[in-house]
């Protein structure tokens, strides 16, 4: 019983790239409905453990679960439709030359799933996009539109669990607080569970619950996202990059 | 009399429906102090300090006065300019991973950033290097003015841009986005080392930047602009009573370290363009 409250764990994973070790020893597990968050800085491999997850980084051994079944080595499509993803940018990752309506209903149609006019209604409704957006170009609209498309694409699939890229870091402030509402919502609604990776702490303290520290290929450690609270972390490097994110965003004495 | 008065400056681009202001009647003063500009992307921020510089390229056209150290800069040649640009007034970029050359290495970059405006003897000049890389605190300089963009870590690399931006010894600098593009751990080590630069020297600061509190922290004082106008102006310190309804939604947007809202309150845009 208690592993399938697991929607994600991960035991002693090594991930690696043209056989290169990027990624060693990683261990966790996220429940179901929980928000995780991995955190580090760049080069910590925290985006290349949520490529394993579903089947992008190939190279991995060790034991990956989700959802109750073992982690495949390439993508998988069953996986696939209950486990999506959403990227940092944006700008890149929407296909230029696809509509709105063109870039949701694909992966209805990859998926077989009928009633797609319907859907495709629905899930730009969700994600606060107004219905004149359907059959609009990426170009047409600002980057907050855009990443709620991105949002709306992988919603559209009706996952459970969701993993976030970096899911605001390419916004505006203003934006990104429109953004983070959004998937606070959606998660509530939909008992959504999200793995998010993010060198923004604050943004770990609005949306998560618990939180990996990861550095240089290793997790150093995990705490609760209260910790970010009064910033008693057990790990030196927790603890250092902690404070240098105080130190850059705060006002004097603030 | 002020390092740099701007006056009435607006920059266009032509729209189907028209020219659109993107800087629209901007006039500000700069002593030796340090002035942060914020806004988001759009606002016009980046534009104001092209246009400084004299950087915006058709079909952008710039009008307004540009007063600096006494010379109208907007009068002047593009021979003229060349003599300002690097020796007068710098900037620093956001990446510099997309700003240094990748095919010559650190030292030869620096050094040609001098030489362009000043003639030394080439001992002197390596000296010169030599001494603006253990300003940027490179600990190892001869090592590094060896080293090619694509060996520099990200802070390295915005040390290195930093050395080369400053060694002719500007009387201003403007940092556009500085540290967007860096880990948080050396962000601080950066804004720190071009603050202390900036003051031992006695230049004047622009500080481009979308992040409200980083640019309190760094300035004396903030412009916010929006839709290219100021919406606002105050003292850094007085940030946290700033009253425009545009800076208020600004600093309210920003998530805070230790969170209890429920949901972050965010702006009414039906008075500017679309979310």
């Amino acid at each position: 019983m208690g592993r399938h409250m697991n929607a994600i764990a991960l035991k002693d994973v090594d991930i690696g790239y043209d056989g290169t070790r990027v990624v060693e020893g990683v261990t966790f597990t996220v429940s179901k409905g929980e928000s995780f968050a991995l955190v580090g800085e760049s080069g910590s491999g925290k985006s290349t453990v949520l490529k394993a997850i579903c089947g992008l980084a190939p190279e991995w051994t060790g034991d990956i679960e989700l959802l109750g079944q073992p982690g495949s080595h390439t993508p998988n499509q069953s996986l696939a439709r209950r486990c999506q993803m959403v990227f940092q940018d944006p700008y890149g990752s929407l296909h230029p030359r696809k509509t709105v309506d063109a870039v949701l209903s694909e992966p209805l149609a990859i998926h077989g799933l009928s009633d797609r006019d319907a859907r495709v209604e629905k899930v730009l409704r969700d994600v606060g996009l107004d219905r004149r957006f359907r059959f609009r170009y990426p170009h047409q609209m600002s980057g907050g539109q855009r990443q709620r498309v991105a949002i709306a694409r992988a919603l559209i699939l009706g996952p459970e669990v969701m993993l976030l890229d970096e899911p605001t870091s390419a916004l505006d402030v203003s934006v990104q607080a429109e953004i983070l509402n959004l998937l606070k919502r959606l998660r509530r609604e939909r008992g959504l569970t999200y793995l998010m990776v993010t060198h923004n702490l604050p943004v770990v303290s609005f949306l998560c619950e618990r939180m990996a520290v990861m550095n240089k290929g290793r997790i150093v450690e995990i705490a609760p996202a209260r910790t970010l609270h009064d910033g008693a972390f057990k790990d030196p490097y927790a603890q250092a990059l902690y404070a240098a994110s105080r130190s850059v965003g705060r006002t004097r004495d603030a | 009399m002020s390092l740099l008065r701007v006056q009435n400056l607006s920059v266009s681009f032509p729209t189907p429906n028209g020219r659109v202001n993107v800087v629209d009647d901007l006039s500000f003063d700069l002593g030796q102090e340090r002035l942060g500009i914020v806004g988001e992307s759009g606002s016009g921020k980046s534009m104001t300090g092209r246009a400084i510089l004299r950087l915006i390229r058709a079909p952008g056209r710039v009008s307004g006065s540009v007063i600096f150290d006494g010379t109208e800069l907007t009068g002047l040649s593009q021979r003229q300019m060349r003599a300002i640009r690097g020796a007068k007034i710098s900037m620093i970029m956001q990446d510099p991973r997309y700003s240094l050359n990748p095919v010559m290495n650190v030292g030869a970059q620096i050094e040609e950033a001098l030489s362009t405006h000043e003639r030394l003897p080439r001992r002197a000049m390596k000296q010169r290097v030599r001494d603006m890389l253990e300003a940027v605190r490179i600990n190892d300089p001869d090592r590094v003015a060896g080293m090619y963009a694509h060996e520099l870590s990200g802070g390295m690399g915005q040390r290195v841009m930093i050395a080369m931006m400053l060694i002719p010894r500007p009387r201003l600098l403007i940092a556009d986005e500085p540290t967007s593009a860096l880990d948080v751990s050396v962000q601080g080590d950066v804004l720190r080392l071009i603050d202390d630069l900036v003051r031992d020297n006695g230049m004047g600061l622009i500080l481009i930047s979308h992040d409200l509190s980083l640019v309190a922290r760094y300035c004396d004082r903030i412009l916010v602009m929006n839709a290219g106008r100021v919406v606002e102006s105050c003292a850094a310190s007085a940030l946290e009573h700033a009253s425009h309804p545009y800076t208020r939604g600004l600093l309210a947007a920003v998530p805070q370290m230790h969170e209890t809202r429920a949901e972050l309150p965010v702006m009414d845009r039906s008075q500017w363009a679309g979310t």
